[in-house]
């Protein structure tokens, strides 16, 4: 049968890569991911490991393609194909020669804020030079004010060219450095020059940008003049402690001005320089932006590459790879070939080659889907992933699922919209920004648009079948009752009509009613005010039906696991009991509700015997002498049924565990027990201890144990055992009850939308006028906003919660282990790299 | 002309859902108001008065209701076609994106 039914066949096997060859071959698997790696290094840190180096590289080009560029990720339906060592070099290289590139282009650019600082602050104090006269030589406000005959400095009206007449050569030095540093320098300045300097500060109007740091800082230049060769090398050992950039300060007017001219024209020609530069840049840049996701793309291939390799074990010689991968047995032909590529490709001549081994453990479950079933494969792994090759219930849930969502839903002009919703989602599938968006609500909706499709095809059924539309009813068929009759039978006079609110309309009448509605419920029962007494008996009836055909349904489909295991015994032993007590018993009541509709009408419904008495006294084994019997012989049979009922509980008990013990003893006593079952012991223990939703692999994989081990063993089956019974009898009951939720729900879907309709869309109606026409449209959108909001999406999220509980619980306890885990193969699918 | 709703795409787009949603369904309840229709009778403002005389005045009050629900849908036909001009003219205005 095709691979929905149940997992496909996955085995253990070995690959064997040449060292020259294996980035090639991993690379050719990746690319059809088939196969998921194990791996064989658990013990290693993530430090020790083979291929760290290559790892921490593809890391680091990853982190600079990241910062430096924002583009984000174009869409990657071509994603390139990996390629080798050689490549990934060249790729540095261009990576680290963009960065060079913007190292230099920005040194460049740091020697001309000096030059430039220089020649403003030249061109500032040459110009405070020239109006020395006026200012007075600034002081340092802190030092202590000095006889006027001490320093020559200090006294106001001296100014810088009465420097010039001092004996000692005034040399004057323009240096530049940050602002926060000025004071210290100051200070230290005067202490250690003693005064015998002069020293003005200008700050500089507009902050320039520091090369190294980036950032822009205001400098401040200040010029030094002083007298004598000792000071001068104390200045500048301070200055060089303080990091100043120094410049030699020309003497005289004119080499100034000359100085002044030749930074000019050297600013002019970097700046011309770095124009040119940051252009060539920007192209550089552009070049590699357009470049930069394929770039992505084969670095995160790589580094997936090397991480698979990092999980392989090297050989005794060193020359080969051993990966261990868990392969479907379908594709194993299909990874021989990517192998001979792969090897092809790596150009060396041993070729790689893969073998299968055997092992005990329980291989992943792979289910393969197309995007209709994945939906509904996706809401069965929720639960549990299958165990390796139970049987599936997905393709089952396709139909079901959606159908008692229906039923709890039933409304046409609902599931319309539901439907339509979902078919502009499938029919817009492929469209980028349905699918790439990163709402994750509307994700959650998206994936599920086949499902929602089908649950709204569906609903649309019911609400005929409900005859609901916006919760009036459509009269496709003319009704079959009929009131003129009624009122002429009885000749209803208007006195009577005035004193008897609610009329009724007897159907043992001739001529009231006409005989069942072809499709649906009737539509006079939306007039009647004892709609819901006729309907709530329908639904619940309906709902105990169908409960009990979806359970049994479920307990069948253990047939197909008991014979797929080797496990006959079981059909007869568990599964054989498990029927004779859900038939027996909810069976007879599902054949009851089919009988007394079909036997007994209007003409005996004064007498007509109650279901649900006669089934209380089933199990008391009592009668009530007002319920009169529906058949004849109907007391012996239910006894005869109860019987069978109770007598199959302790088969259902003993029976497997009994059968084990005696073959247990068989085995040890010499005889050869069958082969089969021995076997099959690990499976048939993972079976038992996986009946709860959260068994983990170690408790499938439990197999193996001693011959000696098997009697304490027994215990534990027997309990097991004792456990699944009770749960299967007292759920049978619950269970049944718990389907009654189809009713509950379906009638609160109903008074829902009948309130929504009465409440909200009938003030529309209530003017007369035509003013009412232009009122009616906004109450027609709030009408509308109302029904999205509460009966589509609340009530549709309730009804699909309850659906999904009814599967996962009432539906697959009755089968289903799910105690499996999913086949995750190692490819470089396009969605996964994002 | 111009795009008088002055509202980004997801609202013309709403409204153009809610105006084909109107139309249709208003439309239907016109045609079903119109045919006198039982089922709608809770629906209609009727009083006391209006039950004597057989049911002429029932059928007269159906069809202004009726014809209520045909104005309605026709407001909402302008609706709907006022959000697919702003649509319209919003996507042609649109630079790539």
């Amino acid at each position: 049968m095709g691979s929905l039914f149940r997992s496909e066949e996955v085995c253990l096997a070995q690959l064997f890569l040449q060292s020259a060859s294996a980035y090639s071959c991993v690379s050719e698997l990746g690319e059809r991911g088939l196969l998921e790696f194990r791996d064989l290094n658990p013990k290693v840190s993530a430090f020790q490991r083979r291929f760290v180096g290559e790892v921490r590289r593809c890391e680091e080009m990853e982190k600079t393609f990241s910062e430096s560029s924002g583009v984000p990720g174009g869409c990657w339906s071509r994603a390139p194909r990996t390629r080798g060592h050689r490549w990934r070099g060249r790729l540095c290289g261009c990576r680290s020669s963009r960065s060079s590139w913007r190292r230099s282009c920005g040194r460049s650019a740091a020697t001309v804020p000096p030059c430039a600082g220089a020649c403003g602050s030249c061109a500032s104090t040459s110009t405070s030079c020239a109006r020395a006269s006026a200012s007075p030589v600034r002081r340092p406000p802190w030092a202590p004010r000095r006889g006027p005959g001490r320093s020559p400095s200090v006294s106001p009206s001296s100014t810088l060219p009465c420097t010039s007449t001092l004996t000692a050569r005034s040399t004057s030095w323009l240096a530049s450095f940050t602002r926060g540093r000025v004071n210290a320098f100051e200070r230290l300045l005067w202490r250690a020059c003693r005064g015998y300097l002069v020293a003005s500060f200008v700050e500089m109007p507009e902050p320039m940008e520091d090369p190294a740091t980036g950032e822009s800082i205001t400098w401040v230049i200040f010029l030094i003049s002083y007298w004598g060769e000792q000071i001068g090398q104390k200045i500048r050992k301070i200055s060089d402690c303080f990091h100043c950039h120094t410049y030699p300060y020309p003497e005289s007017e004119a080499s100034r001005a000359d100085t002044m001219s030749g930074l000019h024209s050297q600013i002019q020609d970097l700046s011309v320089v770095l124009e040119e530069t940051e252009q060539y840049l920007a192209q550089v840049l552009d070049k590699v932006v357009l470049a930069l996701p394929a770039w992505r793309v084969q670095v995160q291939k790589m580094k997936a590459i090397y991480l698979i390799l990092n999980q392989c074990s090297f050989d005794v010689t060193e020359k080969c790879l051993i990966a261990e991968v868990w392969c479907p047995v379908r594709d194993l032909t299909q990874v021989q070939d990517a192998l001979r590529q792969g090897s092809y490709k790596s150009g060396s001549s041993v070729e790689c080659f893969v073998q299968r081994i055997p092992t005990s453990e329980s291989p992943p479950t792979l289910i393969r889907t197309n995007k209709f079933t994945a939906g509904f494969q996706s809401i069965v792994d929720a639960y549990g992933v299958a165990s390796y090759q139970e049987v599936n219930p997905a393709p089952y849930a396709i139909i079901t699922f959606p159908f008692i969502f229906a039923i709890m839903f039933g409304d046409v002009g609902h599931g319309l919209l539901m439907f339509l919703f979902a078919l502009w989602m499938v029919l817009y599938e492929n469209s980028p920004s349905l699918r790439q968006a990163s709402n994750e609500i509307w994700l959650t909706f998206f994936e599920g648009r086949y499902l929602i499709l089908l649950m709204g095809a569906f609903s649309i059924y019911t609400g005929f079948i409900y005859n609901e539309c916006f919760s009036k009813a459509t009269v496709i068929f003319p009704s079959a009752w009929s009131v003129a009759t009624m009122a002429n039978h009885s000749s209803w006079s208007s006195a009577y009509l005035a004193t008897h609110p609610s009329l009724t309309l007897d159907p043992n009448v001739t001529g009231v009613f006409q005989g069942p509605y072809p499709f649906g419920i009737d539509p006079i029962w939306s007039l009647a005010t004892n709609h819901l007494n006729f309907l709530n008996s329908f639904k619940m009836k309906m709902s105990v039906v169908l409960g009990i055909v979806h359970m049994g349904f479920g307990v069948l489909l253990g047939v197909f696991n008991h014979v797929h295991f080797q496990q006959r015994h079981r059909l007869v032993l568990e599964l054989l009991p498990e029927m004779v007590f859900l038939l027996a018993l909810f069976g007879y009541l599902v054949f009851l509700i089919f009988y007394k509709w079909v036997k007994f009408s209007a003409a005996d419904s004064l007498v007509a015997p109650s279901i649900l008495i006669h089934f209380i006294d089933m199990f008391l084994f009592t009668s009530n002498a007002g319920n009169l019997p529906l058949y004849r012989g109907q007391v012996p049979v239910q006894t005869v049924l109860v019987v069978l009922a109770l007598a199959s509980v302790p088969v259902l008990l003993l029976g497997t565990p009994l059968y084990l013990c005696c073959q247990q003893r068989a085995a040890r006593t010499g005889r050869p027990a069958p082969v089969t079952a021995e076997e099959q012991e690990p499976l048939l223990e993972g079976q038992e201890a996986g009946s709860s939703v959260n068994a983990t692999k170690e408790d499938v994989e439990s197999g193996g144990h001693g011959p000696d081990a098997k009697h304490l063993d027994f215990a534990e089956i027997f309990m097991h055992q004792a456990i699944h019974t009770i749960e299967y009898c007292l759920g049978c009951v619950s269970n049944t009850a718990s389907y009654l939720r189809l009713w509950a729900l379906s009638l609160a879907h109903a008074q829902l939308s009948e309130v929504l309709w009465t409440m909200v869309m009938r003030n529309g109606f209530v003017r007369l006028n035509y003013v009412g026409g232009v009122v009616l449209v906004p109450v027609f959108a709030a009408f509308a906003v109302l029904t999205v909001a509460i009966l589509l999406v609340m009530e549709g999220l309730s009804a699909f919660l309850h659906a999904l509980r009814l599967h996962w619980v009432e539906f697959q306890n009755k089968f289903y282990v799910g105690a499996g885990y999913k086949l995750c193969p190692f490819a470089f699918a396009p969605n996964a790299w994002e | 002309m111009a795009s008088l709703l002055c509202c980004g795409p997801k609202m013309a787009a709403c409204g153009l859902v809610l105006s084909a949603w109107g139309v249709v369904m208003l439309v239907l309840l016109g045609i079903f108001f119109n045919v006198h229709s039982a089922v709608l009778i809770e629906d209609v403002p009727f009083t006391e008065e209006d039950f004597k005389d057989g049911p002429e005045r029932i059928y007269r009050l159906y069809e202004q209701v009726s014809y209520n629900c045909f104005i309605a849908a026709g407001l909402y036909a302008l609706l709907g076609g006022f959000s697919l001009q702003g649509r319209l003219n919003k996507r042609k205005e649109y630079m790539v994106r």
